[in-house]
């Protein structure tokens, strides 16, 4: 047995915390036995279109299903009016900002299918229930719909222009909020007192999630109990649970059941409530039966929320010799036709809070418009307003360092919060227990080479093309979140997490979490927790998930919170656990409960050789018959809700190299560096994935996706991947990640800060700067998302000195990559 | 009207009438309740359905399951044997190449065929190779990673090999 030292060293526990284990879920989904919702086969089964809108805005002057409704296979088809007729409510928004004035923002309603009119492309019109999926589809082209066509606004500044059509009459000037932080006077004497100031307008592009898995929902109601269980795709049954009983079906919550399987990528698109999932809740109790939908991709385009689209305008103030004094930020945050669940706070809560960055900036000051246009709702979406925040700061602060010929890691390093000013209260509320952001910085520029670039400038010169690099630090705040702190900013929900781990009398263990895992690996990682603290077998320990009638209740899994919330949650379960354990060993052992001693699996009392393992205690709570029964209940089961005290925050450095070719436009990224502080990491091989896919995401936005509208129509031009550029494997390299632990998280047992969505986070603005260096050699220094080809090579036209092109001898060496070798098979 | 196609899958032969407009993606998962063939997409673009129609990685919704009448196909569910994952399935557990499961699949299938068919597989031609299978959760970092450990296994000509061979034909 192990030593019986109170220390131990992280990573030391085989499958314990720290450990690259590998993960327990990946057998199923290798062997094409996952369980999506999608994969569900329920007899009786019925299929679900939905008939939307081809309209960005329209009345609806008559609808006549009548024909569809005697078509082959049909169920019924359900419209707005048998929804009024039922009298269910509207699907709501989940947090109230307030506006400077003090009132409370616009709340339109938001009925699952039409009513009268619609408001964007894609909006639900009819539903159709049919036998076969082919059969819905049929019918629903038998239905009439007849439309009075409207104006549309699709951009957020056009949307709040004086003569803009009008989305919701209960909205006026199509405004939702406009909302502040900050101290206004504060800055604008800081500005007063600048050196200088730079100014920079930028467009944080609107962009799809598109998770891999379409969304999918299967919606069973018994009429005996008057019960629902609702299978759905979502990274978040019980907030899914609570919005569809109190503000749509206004029926009990014991009366649904929610159950969320395995999830095929959320990114936090999945975390909202969604028409579909109450129209099928409804149109199951409708017609008897259980129904099932699954958009196809074309759907998701227009059905999932889209994400970002801000338009900002942000000024730097500055002393001569670089350090930042002031900040001001205005944005007109579009937030599509209606407000989905999260929507109001990712612009707001989610974002602004965070422009002080990794800086010391004294004063700065933020205003955020929230408009409707006739466009897909936008909300949250991995990094979720942090993104945004760090765009607009990254960028002004490289914009800053041109204009006033600094050096771009310097005048960072000049601003940083240092690591002795932990923890560090923000100007903006947040305050950061902990992080040592130079070591990120420093150990970032040493493995991008940051002293070698202007020598490979040079080479990438005499080759015809243009090199930049890029950097970005960011910081976010994560570990969502302190109940207390979402009820002071509007929010209509908690931020804890419950864990429950419950022993069975041979000494396994299940853990129920109110966490979501959707690739990110919590049945290895939680287990290496329980394995770590109580000793238990990496192969005895069970996690249960993604169910309403079997875990107490839970918050999902969004802003990064899983590991810092739900493991900690885990960690405070696993103490309650082990303390009654000690009770039970020590009645057994015959000793006092002071003297006993837990380590690695196992109760000692001191100074005896007596010894019990967890096991051992687990059997005897299970089987009482030498126990304490006057002092306690049997059974080993203990439940914790955890609410933090504060967020994390997660930050690091990102250093992206690339080269434009000036002929073509085409970006090429050569290196991405990243260094992190994710406080200490529970397994090293999931973190590194969880930053990959990051910035993947992040660099899809920089230099690939974008949503395109047509601004007369309305109608959604990017529907499809054929139109919407997907990152491919072609188009990034392989990243180059570090991190270090040496700041740890102070406030939760396992000092973890969380690490889902930093390489998002950081990574659209370290390729955005790296594109903006490059260019900027030949005098193009702006530049929106995406940097695509066409529109590089455009902005290079702009170019004010001489385009390079490669030399004879380099090219003659040029070229000779990227072939694919030898192909035998075809 | 409905068309009659006979076809082997992983090996056991079926028969079924299908409606000529139903697709092999929709054919395995619906009729034959096969559900380890994913579709991510409707285009063709996203390559989560891909399957090996006798040995080639085929987009399952790019073709009508009448017009697999007569081939030998293997899905997913159909690579392992003896209780042992495929080569590259095992890569993938190694590696890390996969987080959310869902386009692992047809990028699984995608890969089978690749490291059987080319020799000198390196990063950048397999990068290449792969860009008709989209992954949204890993950056693809861990599964070129992994197509390259499964690559190296295959020209060692390892047991596992040969066992993939005798898989793909029957």
């Amino acid at each position: 047995m192990g030593t019986m030292t109170s220390k131990r060293e992280s990573g030391t526990v085989p499958n314990g915390i720290g450990r690259s284990v590998k993960r327990t879920e990946d057998a199923r989904f290798l062997l094409g036995k996952g369980r999506y919702t999608d994969d569900l086969r329920i007899p009786g089964q019925a299929y679900i279109y939905v008939v939307r809108s081809p309209h960005a805005h329209a009345n609806i002057t008559s609808l006549d299903a009548s024909e569809a409704k005697s078509a082959s296979g049909v169920v019924d088809v359900l419209i707005g009016s048998d929804y009024l007729d039922d009298g269910l409510g509207t699907l709501p928004c989940i947090w109230q900002v307030r506006n400077k004035n003090g009132s409370v923002m616009a709340e339109p309603a938001r009925y699952p299918v039409a009513v009268d009119r619609v408001r964007y492309v894609g909006d639900a019109v009819a539903v159709v229930i049919a036998e076969t999926l082919d059969q819905a589809k049929d019918a629903a082209d038998l239905i009439v719909v007849e439309y009075e066509p409207l104006a549309a606004v699709v951009a957020g500044p056009d949307a709040i222009m004086p003569q803009a059509p009008i989305v919701h009459n209960d909205a006026p000037g199509n405004l939702c909020f406009d909302w502040e932080i900050g101290n206004r006077a504060a800055t604008e004497d800081a500005f007063s007192r600048a050196h200088h100031i730079t100014r920079l307008d930028v467009i944080n592009s609107r962009i799809v999630p598109n998770p891999m898995e379409p969304r999918s929902v299967v919606a069973i109601y018994d009429d005996i109990a008057d019960e629902y269980t609702l299978h759905t795709s979502t990274q978040n049954p019980h907030l899914v649970r609570s919005l569809l009983c109190k503000s749509v079906l206004r029926i009990p919550e014991h009366k649904v059941r929610v159950v969320s399987a395995d999830v095929g990528g959320g990114f936090g698109v999945k975390c909202h409530l969604y028409p579909e999932e109450v129209l099928l809740t409804w149109a199951a109790r409708r017609c008897g039966r259980p129904v099932r939908w699954t958009a196809d991709r074309s759907e998701t385009f227009l059905s999932d929320a889209h994400a970002r689209d801000h338009v900002t305008h942000g000024e730097l103030a500055l002393d001569s010799d670089g350090t930042f004094l002031g900040l001001r930020v205005s944005t007109v945050a579009n937030l599509g036709a209606y407000l989905s669940t999260w929507s109001a706070s990712i612009p707001t809560y989610a974002s602004a809070p965070n422009l002080a960055g990794q800086y010391t900036t004294p004063a700065i000051y933020a205003e955020v418009k929230g408009v409707f246009t006739n466009t897909v709702p936008v909300d949250a979406y991995r990094g979720a307003g942090r993104p945004e925040a760090n765009y607009i700061v990254e960028r002004l602060i490289d914009a800053a360092a041109r204009e006033m010929g600094l050096d771009r890691v310097e005048i960072r390093r000049r601003n940083l919060v240092p690591s002795a000013a932990m923890p560090y209260a923000t100007p903006l509320g947040p305050v950061y227990d902990s992080g040592d952001f130079r070591k990120c910085l420093d150990m970032a520029a040493g493995n991008a080479d940051y002293e070698g670039l202007a020598e490979r400038k040079q080479d990438a010169l005499r080759r015809g093309k243009l090199l930049g690099l890029g950097v970005s630090c960011y910081i976010e705040a994560c570990g969502v979140s302190p109940s207390r702190a979402n009820g002071i900013s509007g929010g209509r929900i908690g931020g804890f997490e419950m864990a429950e781990i419950r022993f069975n009398p041979d000494g396994s263990a299940t853990v129920f979490s109110g966490t979501h895992s959707h690739g990110q690996g919590h049945e290895t990682v939680f287990a290496q927790i329980v394995t770590d603290k109580l000793g238990v077998p990496f192969e005895s320990v069970m996690l249960v998930q993604g169910d309403t009638a079997r875990i107490a209740f839970g918050h999902g899994t969004v802003g990064s919170r899983s590991a810092a919330v739900g493991g900690s949650a885990i960690v405070v379960a696993g103490e309650r656990i082990v303390a009654k354990g000690k009770r039970i060993a020590a009645h057994i052992m015959e000793v006092d409960v002071e003297d006993v001693h837990f380590e690695d699996g196992e109760f000692r009392s001191r100074g005896t050789n007596k010894v019990m393992t967890i096991a051992e205690i687990a059997h005897a709570a299970y089987l009482p018959i030498n126990y304490p029964l006057d002092q306690m209940d049997p059974g080993l089961d203990e439940i914790c809700f955890y609410d933090p005290t504060n967020f994390t925050f997660p930050n690091g450095t990102q250093i992206c190299e690339l080269e434009i070719d000036p002929q073509t436009g085409h970006v090429e990224l050569k290196r991405f560096v990243v260094a992190d502080d994710f406080g200490r990491i529970l397994n090293p091989m999931i973190v590194h994935g969880q930053v990959h896919g990051g910035i993947a995401q992040g660099v899809g936005q920089a230099l690939l996706e974008t949503v395109v509208y047509d601004a007369d129509s309305g109608q959604l031009l990017t529907g499809s991947f054929m139109d919407y550029a997907m990152p491919r494997s072609c188009d990034l390299p392989s990243f180059e990640v570090s991190y270090h632990e040496d700041s740890p998280c102070t406030h939760n047992p396992l000092g973890v800060k969380g690490c889902g969505e930093a390489g998002t986070i950081g990574a659209a603005t370290a390729v955005m700067n790296a594109v903006l260096d490059a260019m900027s050699s030949v005098g193009v220094d702006h530049m929106d998302m995406p940097a695509s080809p066409s529109r590089v090579w455009r902005a290079l036209r702009a170019a004010t000195s001489k385009l390079p092109r490669p030399t004879a001898s380099a090219s003659a060496t040029a070229g000779n990559g990227n072939q694919v070798g030898n192909a035998h098979g075809e | 009207m409905a068309n009659k196609v006979s076809l082997t899958v992983n090996g056991r032969s079926v028969q079924r009438e299908v409606e000529p407009r139903t697709l092999l993606a929709t054919f395995l998962r619906e009729h034959l309740g096969m559900t380890g063939t994913h579709i991510g997409c409707d285009t063709s673009q996203c390559g989560c359905c891909t399957v090996l129609v006798d040995g080639d990685a085929v987009k399952s919704c790019t073709m009508f399951a009448f017009q697999a009448n007569g081939t030998s196909i293997t899905t997913i569910e159909g690579l392992a044997s003896d209780g042992r994952m495929h080569p590259v399935q095992a890569a993938f557990q190694e590696h890390h190449g996969l987080q959310c499961g869902f386009c692992t699949s047809g990028m699984v299938m995608s890969i089978v065929e690749l490291v059987e068919k080319y020799d000198g597989l390196d990063e950048a031609s397999v990068r290449e190779l792969l860009d008709g299978n989209i992954c949204r959760c890993t950056g693809y970092h861990n599964i070129v990673k992994a197509t390259l450990a499964a690559a190296d296994v295959y020209r060692s000509g390892s047991a596992a090999a040969t066992h993939t061979d005798t898989l793909l034909r029957s």
